[in-house]
């Protein structure tokens, strides 16, 4: 019965109510695409990194800290046997790193020199594209890195470093190719070289700085790793994450706003619907409703709003949403600036726990905005109601 | 009268903090109503006619004094069983109709019942008894804004009654109404009355209604300046009584 006259009343309303029920879904649908851009960043930027560098988790040299530029002199060393092992049957790739220069265009520029074995296929960077016969050390930079230094496909370049004794070296190197990555962590400052060449320009035979495991390969059991520390997938992605949550809180701001904004028009309109209908408050009473009935039915009216919304929402929402899932939005360049790999286009996730509980702090709040108001009808005198002159 | 009368009041007194002071609006009223009865209470403007119908349909409580309306005492009676009482035996038929506005003739007279909890075969068999009565039946898909004032009324009246209610309590039942409307409702109040043995209490100033009471009340400043039983002026037909 409550039910069947707040909907009446609903409708009765007309353009008020699908004003309010609009703004509602309005206010839903930009909190779960903007919440399922973020959910699709993090997405994507996870499987990026695990895609291009992080793989199934890593084996880092004892002194390699990435975070500390300075500590890279002394984190390389032998691999650990049973890592050698795991490399050897492809379920590992090495990288060694080791601190240096390029000189594109005369100006010195430090960079990593990180040496990778071309014939890896465990990590989605384009390493085959080393396994080149030229006279000078092939190098693979990313587009970043190829923008920030002006180098091409076809460039050479002076590289830097120091070997194993401390002693500055240096020799011609040739770009070979230029990868687009979404991973700025290995692009930017960036250069590789074949493992093998590495290693002999270094004098550090044998040596890697960490060792990414092939995704689904379990780590070592016990100390096989010796002194190398490991990190798994979780580890290494916690900076991502803590990064997405910490965008996430920020635009919670927006989100309430937006939410405030809708429930503003929605606790407006009981307001105005339970002054304007005094008389047909002391009727209902004078009928034989209770108050608290009274009030359930002015609350159950104001959170059909919420109701009314979430179906408007889905009916001209689950086209826009399902097609903006599909086709993405294609991310300025200055995104690489926000700190995450993410692509050229970033793909929103809408997941069933998003929209459930979006539609349930909806529909929760509109409840409660809808009560607020009708709480006068608790202290309503029905005879001043029946005059007009209750509130 | 019967040994137990429908309503009876015993020295009820009301008053309003109005400015540094009280307004009496109903100055130790003591009246017995029994069943049946076809009573109004008349008067002017502000002698306390619509207050002492609040009272006597448990809207409102009195400020000393009792009332007992069908064996409940109005002033110890909580929200809930106000709320029963006046669900289960009372009904109200206001001025200004106070029909829903969204709700059909037939829903609007269903109301009661549907708060009484009635399956629903037995509400359809009752409201369509209750707009027969009243000559609506055929109005019954009818919006509220698509009726005249008489048939608006006409439907209060169903609504009033469809639960067989001892009591039906009517303030100024005929003030938005013409001439010719006011009989046509006061005609079908006297008939129900006659019909269902339901008591009819009016609030009225208006010399129809007057016209059509067996019983006159009058009430000057809040006091009962008379009580008296008199013989209709109108009949049940709308006419002048022989």
């Amino acid at each position: 019965m409550l039910l069947r006259l707040s909907w009446r009343n609903l409708m009765g309303a007309g353009l008020r109510t699908w004003l309010n029920a609009f703004v509602l879904s309005l206010a839903f649908l930009l909190i779960i695409t903007a919440q399922g851009l973020l959910h699709g960043m993090n997405e994507q930027a996870a499987q990026a990194l695990v895609a291009v560098s992080i793989g199934g988790g890593q084996y880092w040299h004892p002194a390699y800290d990435p975070y500390d530029p300075l500590a890279l002199e002394d984190a390389r060393g032998p691999l650990p046997a049973a890592l050698q092992e795991r490399v050897a049957r492809g379920e590992a790739v090495a990288v060694l790193a080791v601190p240096g220069g390029i000189y594109p265009a005369g100006r010195m520029k430090p960079v990593v020199l990180k040496g990778i074995d071309p014939a890896q296929d465990l990590l989605d960077l384009p390493a085959a594209a080393l396994d080149t016969a030229v006279a000078e050390i092939p190098l693979l930079i990313g587009a970043r890195m190829a923008r920030s230094s002006g180098l091409a496909v076809g460039d050479r370049v002076t590289l830097q470093w120091r070997d194993a004794g401390g002693t500055f070296d240096a020799r011609d190197g040739l770009v070979v190719a230029v990868m687009r990555t979404p991973v700025q962590g290995v692009d930017q400052g960036q250069v590789w070289l074949p493992l093998d060449s590495l290693r002999a320009m270094t004098a550090l035979p044998g040596a890697a700085t960490h060792v990414t495991l092939a995704r689904g390969t379990s780590a070592l059991a016990g100390d096989a790793a010796s002194t190398w520390r490991w990190r798994s997938t979780d580890d290494l992605l916690a900076d991502v994450r803590e990064l997405v949550r910490a965008k996430t809180a920020g635009s919670l701001f927006v989100y309430a706003l937006l939410l405030f904004l809708a429930m503003l028009a929605v606790f407006d309109t009981q307001v105005f619907s339970i002054f304007r209908r005094q008389r047909e408050l002391g009727t209902l009473i004078a009928l034989g409703m209770t108050r608290r009935q009274v009030l359930g039915l002015f609350t159950l009216e104001g959170s059909l709003h919420g109701v009314l919304a979430l179906a408007l929402a889905v009916a001209w929402g689950t086209p826009l949403l399902a097609w903006f899932a599909r086709r993405g939005w294609t991310l300025p360049r200055n995104t690489d600036d926000y700190g995450f790999a993410i692509g050229d286009t970033l793909y929103p996730v809408f997941g069933p726990d998003l929209l459930l509980g979006t539609a349930l702090v909806v529909l929760g709040l509109t409840a409660f905005v809808s009560w607020l108001p009708t709480r006068r009808i608790a202290r309503l005198q029905p005879t001043a109601a029946l005059r007009g002159r209750a509130l | 009268m019967t040994a137990e009368p429908l309503i009876e009041t015993r020295d009820l007194v009301k008053t309003y903090p109005v400015g540094g002071g009280d307004l009496i609006a109903l100055d130790r009223v003591s009246l017995r109503v029994a069943a049946g009865e076809f009573a109004g209470i008349v008067g002017p403007s502000g002698s306390g006619k619509t207050t002492f119908l609040n009272i006597v349909g448990s809207l409102d409580t009195p400020t000393r004094g009792s009332a007992r309306v069908l064996g409940e005492r109005v002033e110890t009676l909580g929200h809930r069983r106000a709320a029963a009482l006046r669900n289960r035996h009372i009904g109200f038929i206001f001025q200004t109709f106070n029909l829903l506005p969204v709700y059909t003739v037939f829903e609007n007279v269903e109301f009661p019942l549907l708060l009484l909890g009635l399956p629903a075969a037995e509400r359809r068999r009752r409201v369509m008894a209750a707009l027969e009565r009243v000559g609506l039946a055929d109005r019954a898909r009818s919006r509220p804004d698509q009726l005249s004032g008489g048939q608006s009324q006409r439907v209060a009246i169903s609504r009033a009654v469809v639960k067989d209610p001892a009591l039906v309590l009517a303030d100024e039942p005929t003030a938005n109404l013409d001439a010719a409307n006011s009989h046509q409702v006061l005609h079908t109040m006297v008939r129900l009355n006659r019909e269902l043995g339901t008591t009819f209490l009016f609030s009225t100033h208006d010399e129809k209604v007057i016209g059509y009471l067996r019983r006159r009340i009058t009430l000057v400043d809040g006091a009962v300046a008379a009580d008296e039983v008199v013989t209709p002026t109108h009949g049940e037909n709308g006419e002048a009584a022989p």
